[in-house]
């Protein structure tokens, strides 16, 4: 068992870490405020070849792993929660699906702007009522000749608006149940594919979710991800990926709330000491400390799995449910020894706990979670 | 356009703390950079070679460490790097340590511009670099703000405390930089890769052709007597903004780029 990364991987957490301090941090908490979506830190991170972190070259990939990529992701994300999961869905939800599913020639005309970070990538399943049950959307897809015709609404889509490419699922035959649900990749810009209202939300407000809207929306039959009905299998085994994104991003989040808890309760004084002289104050961050390295070593494994063509489904299910309840848990414990001041928004730590919570939400919720993890220790 | 540009691997002076008891800076586990102002001197070299083409080396003289200063400059886009290293080196002083990398950079081979920091954030001296300039007998400029080069002139803005001048003079050159010449890249995830890939050659004293009296210990005439703190130069800048939040942030960053803080 070898614990140690390589020194490839070292430096890119290294390179990751000097631009998501020097670009992101300072620029965090106002972007929260204001609910700002930049798109010059995608531009950013593009030219960097961090959006294209784990894919190959010829894609226009950096040819990294998603070792690698899950340390990219928590990270940027201990910098700036939003922007870890506007990266998490354009590299594990939207490009990923195109690598593993996709044509050589849906590879060079869509995988390659995206890894190349030209290009902005979306997903799209989620429906006002078909959330965890997502088989039960009612977006449809008729074969028309050389196009299908989509019809139905999606939310919650994050960087929706601001992408240029969208992995869409829709039913191509609804009496075939989830046998019956086919991915696609639509283009911003294609007539009757517009954008409803943008979510205002409690937490991640510097990133983007909006509703899309399809009407008589005609998409190529040539940008067919996979085959008709394969994609409620594609759509699965693509969150299995977005859950490793979404776990290194909570564990980003825990991260950052442990580093603020260490500085501020050896800063503060209250009754002529540091207030980490109390048991009580030194014992929550024991064990933030703890549940954060168990939380890295799950995410790391779950994403080494993945770099290594091993089954990684119950791994991610793990990391994901554990990683969000650490960050949770930290940035609840955060606040509390901020006290007043952990609740201020002149501190970051409230941004943190408002961050954390959708952690144990999206990517499928921690109960999914449960059903994945126990379905596959119960077989 | 050959370019070869000097780095030196320097303890990261944001992180030091003074020792309370003796007022001595203490080092022990200090992270290593590189010297802030061979940044600057490596991104000029790279915005020259993306408007001339031509090939960048890096050199470095320090201990084996040092290679990881010369795989973050190769990350950044530098085309080859070197390490001179050998504990017949150790103790050099400026003298020692210019004359052995002179005798680097003739046997990297030709060149037609090299490029130093203005100076290093540890020892402050600024000789290293007009020293090499004066062992390989090319012409010198320090200071420098801004460099252009048309065929075998470069035209540079030179630093001084009322302004800048401007100069001309032909290659080959060494270039001492200021930082604010350029806003040095970060490397990128392709490039840290491929540093990761690049094998880092290091030369001893037995791959150069040096007159092993120059080297080291042996080749150094300075003698540090005792170091003090220089008295403050009269020198200020006003910061004025609208609220003193603005202010305090602009001095803190200014304090933290010249690593006061």
């Amino acid at each position: 068992m070898n614990f140690v990364l390589t020194p490839e991987q070292e430096d890119i957490r290294k390179m990751v870490r000097e631009y998501a301090e020097k670009s992101l941090a300072p620029t965090a908490a106002e972007r929260d405020e204001k609910e700002l979506f930049v798109r010059e830190i995608f531009d950013e991170m593009g030219e960097l070849g961090i959006l294209g972190l784990p894919y190959p070259e010829e894609y226009g990939g950096s040819g990294s792993d998603f070792l690698s990529y899950a340390m990219a992701v928590e990270e940027i994300s201990r910098a700036c929660a939003s922007t870890g999961i506007g990266l998490s869905v354009h590299v594990s939800l939207c490009s990923w699906p195109i690598f593993k599913y996709g044509t050589e020639e849906q590879k060079q005309k869509y995988l390659r702007p995206l890894a190349e970070g030209t290009k902005l990538g979306a997903f799209g399943l989620t429906e006002p009522n078909a959330g965890t049950d997502a088989a039960a959307g009612s977006t449809v897809a008729v074969k028309d000749g050389d196009s299908y015709i989509l019809n139905g609404t999606k939310v919650f889509n994050t960087n929706g608006g601001e992408a240029e490419i969208e992995v869409i699922f829709a039913a191509t035959d609804k009496a075939a149940g989830m046998k019956g649900i086919s991915a696609f990749i639509v283009e911003k810009g294609t007539p009757g594919f517009s954008f409803g209202k943008k979510e205002v939300k409690m937490g991640i407000r510097a990133s983007v979710q909006r509703e899309l809207i399809f009407e008589n929306c005609r998409v190529p039959a040539a940008n067919l991800l996979g085959k008709e009905g394969a994609g409620f299998k594609i759509a699965m085994s693509t969150l299995d990926g977005g859950r490793i994104g979404v776990a290194a991003q909570a564990l980003g989040i825990a991260q950052s709330a442990l580093e603020h808890s260490i500085q501020y309760s050896k800063e503060r004084v209250q009754f002529g000491k540091p207030i980490a002289n109390n048991q009580a104050i030194a014992f929550m961050i024991a064990d933030m400390a703890t549940q954060v390295e168990a939380a890295r070593l799950l995410v790391y494994r779950a994403a080494y799995h993945k770099s290594h063509g091993l089954p990684y489904s119950k791994e991610a299910a793990m990391a994901k449910k554990f990683a969000s309840d650490a960050a949770m848990a930290a940035t609840t414990n955060a606040v509390q020894i901020f006290g007043g001041y952990g609740f201020s928004r002149e501190y970051p730590v409230e941004r943190l706990m408002r961050d954390a919570k959708i952690t144990q939400i999206y990517e499928g919720t921690n109960q999914v979670q449960q059903m994945i993890i126990s379905g596959s220790v119960l077989r | 356009m050959e370019i070869i540009v000097c780095v030196k691997q320097v303890p990261d002076t944001t992180e030091i703390k003074i020792d309370p008891v003796t007022n001595a800076l203490i080092r022990q586990g200090v992270p290593s950079i590189v010297n802030p102002f061979d940044k600057n001197a490596l991104e000029a070299a790279l915005r020259l070679r993306e408007k001339h083409g031509g090939k960048i080396t890096v050199v470095s003289m320090g201990p084996p460490q040092a290679k990881e200063a010369l795989k973050e400059c190769l990350a950044m886009g530098a085309d080859h790097a070197v390490l001179v290293s050998d504990r017949a080196f150790s103790g050099s002083d400026t003298l020692a340590t210019s004359y052995t990398l002179a005798a680097a950079m003739r046997k990297v081979g030709h060149c037609d511009m090299i490029l130093c920091g203005k100076q290093a954030i540890d020892g402050d001296t600024a000789q290293v670099g007009p020293e090499i300039a004066e062992h390989l007998g090319i012409a010198q400029v320090t200071y420098v703000s801004k460099i252009e080069i048309s065929d075998n002139t470069v035209r540079v803005e030179r630093e001084n405390e009322d302004g800048y001048a401007i100069l001309e003079v032909e290659l080959p050159v060494l270039l001492s930089v200021v930082k604010s010449i350029n806003e040095p890249r970060l490397p990128t995830i392709k490039g840290t890769l491929k540093a990761n890939r690049t094998e880092i050659p290091v030369w001893t004293a037995a791959d150069l052709d040096v007159d092993t009296e120059k080297l080291g210990f042996k080749g150094s005439p300075t003698q540090v007597r005792k170091t003090f703190t220089p008295p403050q130069r009269a020198h200020s800048t006003v910061i004025q903004k609208d609220t003193a939040r603005e202010a305090v942030a602009e001095l803190i960053q200014k304090l933290s780029d010249a690593k006061i803080v």
